[in-house]
């Protein structure tokens, strides 16, 4: 093994993700710890821009041109990444913990025969030792876990884990077309489907009342809709309500929904998954909640730790009242 | 057409108050209540409507203790035709790729199209298991599905979904693993006369399984750091409101 890390960037319609940036980062944390460069990894077709835009933010952009990474097929990017990393050994190679990384990072690691943790929010390396920090049961718990990256090992790292920081590099690009051994006609993309509008914009509400799991059935919901009326707000909620079809998913909040920025929003029965808050950016967020460990009270402004049946209606009142 | 699906018992944890085991690796599990992961529950039903489109077995398999049984039944009691579970005492002592290691150790017998398992499990969230399965398989695999459309059963159309809710559709051939997001489907509840029926079916149990080496060992559990924190108003609901009342007056939000 040698001592770079390898960010593997993600990209979609030819924007990179935040959280590869975030990985650039980090990387340099580990790879100064190492002695090692950052290596960012760009597989696409039509690259060149991308290519540009990560050179400030790594020591070398490792830039694979085939027309077949327009899209992602997994075992195209398995093939050209090991084969990249069979050659170069580098000591870590990073992935966001995406919908897309769920379909590429646990096939390299088998196709390696290397070990990977996903979802952490933290990582270190120390020697061969590497150790990461992963949010269990909806993060209520942390677990530690570790491997020996002898033999190089893969960590994916949530979202939103790590600030970017922009370390003034001027990294080459190296710019490799690569041709493949091995075809793959069992699996094929198709097409990109966007979300249907639907008949609301949770994106440019002001105020937004959100609920959860907890309003445990869809009977309760007319209630904190009222509520929800009676100050101005757009009522909006978790996944887990989108699922179970008691409201349509253009009314959902977080990463696989609406990302949305209301000068208030109340969370009503949301445990704070991070794939929830990730969809908040708000100066004032209001959670209630029956449980005080949930997640939602460590990034609420204002939490009440009681059962929202009993809050929302003494809430509306007193605002009633004050009117 | 067959179908296998992958189910994980879990503790349901939103709600419940968690306290780590002395031996710091585990949860104190008295108190939980324990059931099958949400995503493999939409992992099921999409077996048992593939099922009844296109007639064939669905064969649920877990690796678990004995307790495992419980949502193994409930399986069955929806409509599963075969049971089998792979014993293991503690879970938590495998890592990800041991654990697609013993499911495809029995699977790769089996007379399958469609291996589906969930998404990703509630407890640890890792989302591993089921690509590293398909390579074990040597079969292709799709994450994240929410929605399947198929004509015949030799493949599929399988929306997957992405960031943002866009949908990726691809098409893929059986056989094939498939991981399941919820809300893919509307999840049946099970009879009473099914799980009548299902109290007489026979849950195979591997019960001496070659345990595969760990790549990943689990050092230790711990509570979150305290760090930031909301300011928390207590009282009765009438304090605690009032109180939020004027809050929000005073920042000229309502
Ligand atoms: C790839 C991927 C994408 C995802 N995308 C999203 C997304 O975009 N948006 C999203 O929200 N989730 C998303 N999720 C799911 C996410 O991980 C969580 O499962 C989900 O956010 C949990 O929703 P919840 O907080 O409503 O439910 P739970 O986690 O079940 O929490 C319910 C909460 O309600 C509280 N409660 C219960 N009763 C009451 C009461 N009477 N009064 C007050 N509080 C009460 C409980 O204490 C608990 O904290 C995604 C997951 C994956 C894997």
């Amino acid at each position: 093994m040698n001592k770079d890390i390898f960010v593997v960037i993600e990209h979609r319609q030819e924007r990179i993700a935040d959280v590869s940036y975030e990985l650039l980062t980090k990387g340099y944390q580990i790879a100064e710890k190492l002695g090692g460069e950052v290596i960012a990894v760009l597989l696409a077709d039509d690259g060149d821009q991308m290519a540009q835009s990560l050179k400030s933010y790594a020591d070398k952009v490792l830039y694979i041109k085939n027309e077949i990474f327009k899209n992602l097929h997994s075992e195209y990017y398995c093939d050209a990444l090991s084969s990249i990393i069979g050659e170069r050994k580098p000591a870590l190679i990073l992935f966001g913990h995406t919908v897309d990384s769920f379909e590429v990072a646990p096939a390299l690691a088998e196709q390696l025969g290397i070990p990977i943790i996903s979802n952490c929010v933290d990582f270190d390396i120390d020697g061969d030792f590497v150790r990461a920090t992963v949010p269990l049961y909806g993060g209520k718990i942390n677990g530690e876990y570790s491997f020996n990256a002898e033999n190089g090992g893969i960590i994916s790292v949530i979202p939103g884990a790590f600030k970017v920081e922009n370390p003034q590099k001027s990294g080459e690009i190296e710019k490799i077309e690569f041709t493949f051994e091995k075809e793959y006609d069992d699996k094929e993309f198709i097409e990109f489907i966007e979300a249907a509008a639907g008949e609301i914009d949770i994106t440019q509400a002001e105020k937004i009342v959100a609920i959860g799991r907890g309003v445990k059935d869809e009977e309760n919901i007319d209630m904190i809709k009222d509520f929800a009326d009676s100050i101005g707000a757009v009522l909006a909620c978790s996944r887990p309500i989108v699922d179970a079809g008691w409201l349509p998913k253009e009314r959902q909040v977080g990463s696989s929904g609406k990302t949305v920025k209301p000068k208030l929003y109340i969370a009503l029965g949301i445990s704070g998954a991070f794939q929830h808050i990730s969809g908040i950016k708000s100066d004032t967020i209001i959670a209630v909640n029956k449980d005080p460990n949930a997640p939602i009270f460590k990034v609420a402004h204002y939490g009440i730790v009681d059962d929202m049946f009993k809050v929302i209606p003494a809430l509306k009142a007193k605002i009633e009242e004050m009117k | 057409m067959n179908s296998v699906v992958c189910i994980k018992r879990v503790p349901e944890t939103a709600e419940a108050t968690l306290k780590i085991a002395p031996d710091g690796k585990k949860l104190e599990e008295e108190n939980l209540v324990f059931s099958l992961n949400d995503a493999d529950n939409y992992a099921l039903e999409q077996a048992l409507l593939l099922q009844e489109e296109f007639d064939g077995d669905v064969t649920v398999i877990s690796v678990g203790p004995p307790e495992t049984d419980e949502i193994i039944r409930m399986a069955l009691a929806k409509g599963a035709t075969n049971a089998i579970r792979i014993h293991h005492d503690d879970i938590s002592k495998l890592d990800a790729s041991a654990v697609a290691s013993l499911l495809a150790e029995q699977i790769k017998d089996l007379d399958y199209d469609v291996v589906f398992t969930g998404a990703f499990a509630s407890d640890d969230a890792f989302s591993l298991v089921g690509t590293m399965l398909a390579r074990k398989l040597e079969i292709p695999h799709i994450t994240m599905a929410i929605e399947m459309k198929q004509d015949d059963e030799d493949e599929a159309e399988i929306s997957r979904e992405l960031e943002g809710g866009l949908i990726a559709k691809y098409r893929i051939k059986f056989p094939a693993v498939i991981t399941v997001q919820t809300g893919m489907n509307e999840p049946r509840y099970a009879s009473i006369l099914g799980i009548k029926r299902a109290s007489q079916k026979e849950v195979d149990v591997v019960d001496d399984p070659t345990i595969p080496e760990n790549k990943v060992q689990l050092e230790k559990i711990s509570y979150p750091p305290e760090g930031k924190k909301a300011e928390i108003l207590s009282g009765t609901p009438e304090e605690t409101s009032s109180r939020l009342a004027e809050i929000l007056k005073q920042k000229g939000i309502i």
